[in-house]
């Protein structure tokens, strides 16, 4: 399937969305018949709902969908991450039980790495994951998990051995999320929005074929997931679809996309809307400021300079030459554009930067820019970790010194 | 790339965001000429001489390398690229500091006959710069140091079929070596508009003198002309456009070569910290450390993609490429700036002294900084430039 070309394949796509795409079908009627003809998910492999297309070629195949406002497979949230992750080391008993649903959109899933007492530091995980003979117990506490409120599985990162060293005594898991001993509750953040959960387990059950997989092995499986969330990171949150589209299934698709979208509803204001900036500058009067335009010049060249620096490493990744430094800077970039713009958007709006809501300037946009930046340089791997795996990954400078060897239980944590 | 055997390349009409296999060959037989030929020792011989160069390397990177002409069409003599590997070549200029009249010939003066000139003094006159015979050197800022050229005070007054050039110029750059010295100037009182004039340096009323430049490796001139014949280079009509357009490319060419620099900073920094030991480990292994390099990384990639952005937009003609030009060297005078002081200090005392070869670039740093307007004066200009 590797030889195959781009002409060939935008054809074959073609030909089938023609026989096939009806924008009165239901949405989970016509995901299906994506997960039977692969055409959803195409770079995956075909006894598993995909084609074994080549990553190169399934931007046609997308072009080809958009072309005709077909609707795709599910792919809001982490459904991906979880799929990607799955894929690679799952079983097929786990495999034919989740991974059509998750191309259908029936099931919705979330990530349960982080906790209160592991950020930066992941594999410190503390949630305990305990074999009783019949099934894994989970006890402890999740958080910063987008949408679990609408989950109904998550990908778990656990602790099955105490006694191992840190890295080599964590398990991954599938969890249902709707059971008795899972309590999930909002995180309300400082800009007021509540776009993550806390997830609390009390003797949460999980069947023993859903370990993924094998058991104490599951750190290797979380960098899977975490590698596809770092190449995906610009795409977080689904791509807009444009409106006007008649029929059933757009209905549908935008319900969906509706609550997926909810928690990524401020994330624009939190990289600082630099779009923003020249406009407030001119309505505001503040372009006449001398300084101010220095600020202001400062902060766009900042920000095309990073605009231009991703697209160096993706111009250069399409050349198949090997990955320049220019790749692992986007997150640090973004935090410093975010700060910047949040300074000049203080210095532009003046005194008005004191208020927020509906009466504050752009009916409180800007506000929601104050309070949202300082998320951005920790969401994701904080700056300092950013720092720490461009000079530890790409300058090769030699790492710290450990404290976390050993058997995990005499480790100090939080 | 051997530039002279190679067919023309036809500027690209699209931005790239990567360099070509071509592009990319002719930087790597660049950096193997400049490592052979410019190594500091060369570097600090050659900078503590009043001519600053050593006319057997310019020979030899004229006739090999054709490098005077990169930018510059067959037809007069050049070949035939344009303005993003005239880029790459500043930029590896700047990364050997090689000490050589080529920023003052190829891309100031090179550029001002490209631009203002008529189609018969180009023809007359670019051939001998783009086979490295002749030096030029071009003279716009006057004592004041003002980069805007509407602070130009040397006054052309028509006389016969020519003009005489009453005042000083300033911060010549290489203007104690050049043979052909172009020269912006204002006409007189009843016109004052702006125009390029050229003239043999060699001629009455032109008098010279090396200033001492704090950046020895690139050697500035004040120049005295009282009375001296020169010739008008094209139209007066096209003067004050030609004048901008020249320092805008050169502002974008100084932003490459500047960025060359910075990546040896940068370098020098990153090896210095695997390799000195304190406290029992690689001062590399320290975060305070880690992070300033990490730091300096995305700093200098940052500065990197501002000033081929800039390079690009100029070989295509883009709209906006004026204001790019002012962008990059807002952009690359922080950079290199922040990256020699840094390089600096993670070498710890021995950084400051005079054996150490960071403060060559350092100082180079140093003249960019203020050489064709500092990071305001270009700051301001963007904004201008985009309306704000």
């Amino acid at each position: 399937m590797s030889n195959v070309s781009e002409a060939e394949v935008r054809a074959e796509v073609r030909a089938w969305l023609q026989e096939h795409w009806d924008p009165q079908m239901p949405l989970v009627e016509w995901r299906n018949l994506l997960a039977d003809s692969g055409w959803g998910m195409p770079q995956w492999p075909k006894e598993w709902y995909g084609r074994d297309l080549p990553v190169g070629l399934v931007r046609a195949v997308e072009e080809e969908f958009a072309a005709l406002g077909a609707v795709g497979a599910a792919r809001t949230g982490v459904r991906l991450l979880a799929a990607a992750t799955l894929l690679e080391h799952a079983s097929d008993f786990i495999k034919k039980k989740f991974l059509r649903r998750i191309v259908t959109g029936e099931d919705n899933w979330c990530q349960l790495f982080s906790e209160p007492g592991s950020g930066s530091d992941l594999a410190g995980a503390t949630t305990r994951a305990d074999f009783d003979g019949a099934n894994w117990i989970v006890n402890g506490q999740k958080v910063w998990t987008t949408s679990a409120h609408h989950a109904d599985y998550g990908i778990l990162l656990a602790r099955t051995d105490w006694d191992a060293p840190k890295h080599d005594g964590l398990s991954f898991f599938v969890i249902a999320i709707r059971q008795p001993g899972v309590d999930v509750q909002p995180l309300k953040q400082m800009n007021g929005h509540a776009s993550f959960n806390q997830v609390f387990f009390s003797d949460a059950m999980i069947p023993p074929e859903h370990l993924v997989g094998r058991v104490n092995e599951g750190w290797k499986v979380a960098v899977t997931t975490l590698a596809h969330e770092r190449r995906g990171a610009d795409g977080m949150a689904p791509p807009v679809k444009r409106g006007g589209r008649e029929g059933r299934i757009y209905v549908e698709e935008r319900a969906e996309l509706e609550i997926a979208n909810e928690p990524y509803r401020w994330y624009p204001q939190r990289a600082g809307r630099t779009d923003l900036v020249i406009e407030r500058a001119k309505e505001t009067g503040a372009n006449t400021d001398p300084v101010i335009r220095q600020e202001i010049a400062k902060l766009m060249i900042l920000s095309k300079s990073a605009e231009w620096t991703a697209r160096r490493a993706r111009a250069a990744q399409r050349q198949g030459r090997p990955q320049g430094p220019e790749g692992s800077l986007g997150k640090l970039a973004a935090s410093h554009v975010a700060r910047a713009a949040a300074r000049v958007h203080t210095m532009i709006t003046g005194a008005e930067a004191m208020l927020t809501g509906k009466q504050s300037p752009r009916e409180g946009i800007i506000a929601e820019i104050l309070v949202s930046v300082p998320a951005v340089s920790i969401a994701g791997g904080t700056d300092e970790i950013q720092r720490n795996i461009i000079a530890e990954r790409v300058l090769e400078l030699p790492k710290e010194p450990r404290f976390d060897i050993g058997p995990f239980r005499n480790v100090r944590r939080n | 790339m051997s530039a002279s055997t190679e067919p023309r390349h036809e500027p690209a009409r699209r931005i790239q965001y990567a360099f070509t296999d071509e592009q990319e060959q002719f930087r790597a037989a660049l950096r193997r000429f400049l490592t052979d030929k410019s190594p500091t020792t060369e570097v600090r011989r050659l900078m503590a001489t009043a001519e600053g160069y050593d006319p057997a390397v310019w020979r030899q990177l004229s006739d090999e390398l054709a490098l005077p002409g990169v930018h510059i069409a067959e037809k007069y003599g050049g070949a035939g690229f344009g303005m993003v590997e005239l880029c790459i070549v500043t930029e590896e200029l700047g990364r050997a500091l090689l000490c050589a009249p080529y920023f003052s010939t190829a891309v100031l003066a090179a550029n001002a006959i490209l631009n203002a000139g008529s189609e018969t003094q180009k023809k007359s006159l670019l051939p001998d710069l783009a086979s490295g015979k002749r030096l030029a050197a071009l003279a716009i800022t006057e004592i004041n140091g003002n980069w805007d050229p509407s602070a130009i005070e040397l006054t052309a007054t028509p006389e016969g079929g020519g003009y005489r050039l009453n005042g000083t110029k300033s911060y010549v750059v290489d203007g104690q070596v050049a043979n052909l010295l172009v020269v912006a100037a204002r006409l007189p009182a009843s016109d004052e508009r702006l125009a390029i004039f050229t003239l043999d340096a060699s001629w009455p009323g032109v008098e010279r003198r090396l200033l001492d430049s704090m950046d020895p490796t690139r050697k500035i001139a004040r120049i005295d002309f009282r009375g001296a014949r020169a010739d008008l280079l094209g139209s007066v009509d096209g003067g004050a456009r030609a004048i901008a357009r020249t320092m805008d490319q050169a502002a974008i060419a100084l932003a490459n070569e500047m960025m060359g620099g910075a990546q040896v900073m940068l370098d020098s920094a990153v090896a210095y910290s695997k390799m000195r030991v304190q406290f029992g480990r690689p001062i590399g292994s320290f975060q305070a450390i880690k992070h300033k390099l990490a730091d300096m990384l995305l700093d200098v990639e940052l500065g990197k993609s501002a000033a081929y952005y800039a390079a690009q937009t100029a070989a295509t003609e883009d709209r906006e490429w004026p204001a790019m030009a002012s962008l990059a060297k807002a952009a690359a005078t922080e950079t290199y700036l922040r990256t020699a002081l840094d390089c600096i200090q993670l070498h710890g005392g021995i950084g400051f002294t005079w054996d150490n070869d960071t403060h060559l670039w350092f100082k180079r740093a140093k003249s960019s900084e203020a050489f064709l307007g500092d990071a305001n004066y270009h700051r301001e200009l963007l904004m201008q430039r985009w309306g704000v």
